[in-house]
């Protein structure tokens, strides 16, 4: 029996047989009994020492008016509402439902329209100041690929593509999909893309998938088991032209 | 669900997890002012991803998002936290304990139990935290933090005991000065 057992049990986290077995083995063994009442004065200790932060009264009204905020945005974001259809109108509903199908193809289940969202917050995040941009600043993809080097338990794939007219800004770190995951910057004239790349789910490869978000362009796939998510303001058909430099790159 | 009654019901469901999610964000960026704005950013990735929310636990499910925002937090500020991956394949030498710890465990004041628990790895302390502080189960730990369920019960034991190591060194220098 490993002292784990001790903790699920201090834990209430055992079924009874297991917790009998746990109390049987605590008479024979000093160690675990030991471990038991450690666990226990620790628990008492947590208790007393009133460690919890509580949250600060004008945290509550801050939050209040930005979800008023976002809420109004949202509806004015869909001044396309129902409310002008006229019943008639009904009749299209299922031709109409068509379309809306095929406009956000790959988006069907819940969890990528929340990395599409996650997706758009950090491009935005990334470009609203120039220190977020980047934590490693170079053109040059012998430099940025090393950069990553201990820093992901994946080697993302890093090149430029000065020749074709994205050439390479750097690359950083970012917390997405509940994982770490590259993001390597691209410039196209004015435009920003950033490409986000983490290990695949499944091996096989899947075809781009386009979508917009709050006016910006993302596109994704699967290729050599990395997942790709490209999130640009540039206009799809580029967009779609420099996932094809990352595609054939590989 | 459009405008106010998302708004609403939102409010009803997962305002009242404020202090859950700051306590959480507090010990995770270990200062006020960040944790606030982790707390807002969470509020409102919480409010656009309600659509995805189907009424089961809302503290953890807002947890598990106040969790992923604290990352990003510390991914964005370069802590160096991230950059220690944490092994939990390896098991640490099972040393027996000594029964004075019992009694140095009594004696550890509020002061020096939260400067242990600040001294732990970030990884270590967000199980305690949700499992001291908010009593969580093991269940609500491991899809708060996304951890298969014997990791969070590893963890929780790991964590224990690097505390005890802590507060240990800390009593001892304390009788030494």
């Amino acid at each position: 029996m490993t002292q784990e057992f001790i903790h699920a049990y201090v834990d209430g986290e055992l079924d009874l047989a297991r917790s009998l077995e746990v109390e049987q083995h605590m008479k024979e063994c000093r160690g675990c009994a030991t471990a038991y009442r450690n666990q226990t004065a620790l628990r008492s200790a947590f208790k007393n020492s009133s460690l919890y932060h509580s949250a600060p009264a004008k945290l509550e009204k801050r939050i209040r008016s930005s979800l008023r905020r976002e809420a109004k945005s949202e509806v004015s974001g869909r001044s396309f509402g129902w409310r002008w259809l006229p019943v008639g109108a009904l009749a299209f509903l299922p031709l109409m439902a068509l379309v809306v199908w095929q406009a956000v193809p790959g988006l069907r289940s819940s969890g990528d329209e929340l990395l599409a969202q996650e997706m758009v917050s950090n491009h935005v995040r990334s470009l609203q100041l120039e220190s977020h941009r980047t934590d490693v600043i170079s053109s040059d993809q012998h430099t940025v690929k090393p950069w990553f080097d201990g820093k992901l338990d994946f080697a993302p794939p890093v090149k430029d593509f000065s020749s074709q007219g994205f050439p390479l800004l750097g690359g950083r770190l970012e917390y997405l999909n509940n994982r770490a995951v590259a993001a390597l910057i691209y410039q196209r004239q004015k435009h920003y893309i950033n490409l986000y790349i983490w290990p695949a789910e499944q091996s096989n490869a899947t075809a781009e998938v386009a979508t917009k978000r709050q006016g910006y362009n993302l596109l994704h796939w699967t290729n050599s088991g990395m997942t790709y998510w490209a999130v640009s303001d540039l206009n799809g058909v580029e967009l779609h032209e420099f996932a094809r430099l990352v595609q054939e790159a590989q | 669900m459009e405008g106010q009654s998302k708004l609403a019901s939102f409010e009803t469901a997962v305002l009242p997890h404020l202090d859950a999610a700051y306590n959480l964000a507090r010990w995770l960026t270990r200062n006020d002012a960040d944790a606030q704005d982790v707390v807002q950013e969470a509020y409102l990735r919480a409010f656009r991803f309600f659509g995805g929310f189907h009424g089961e636990d809302g503290r953890a499910w807002l947890l598990g998002i106040v969790r992923n925002t604290s990352y990003t937090w510390m991914q964005r500020n370069r802590s160096p936290e991230l950059n220690m991956a944490l092994d939990d394949e390896t098991q640490e030498a099972e040393s027996h304990d000594l029964d004075p710890e019992a009694l140095l465990l009594q004696k550890a004041d509020a002061q020096m139990l939260r400067q242990a628990v600040e001294e732990l790895p970030v990884e270590f302390r967000e199980v305690l935290v949700l499992r001291e502080l908010d009593e969580m189960s093991y269940k609500q730990i491991a899809a708060v933090a996304d951890l298969p369920l014997g990791t969070v019960m590893s963890r929780l034991a790991r964590a224990r005991k690097r505390l005890q190591q802590i507060l240990a060194s800390q009593t001892q220098t304390e009788v030494l000065s």
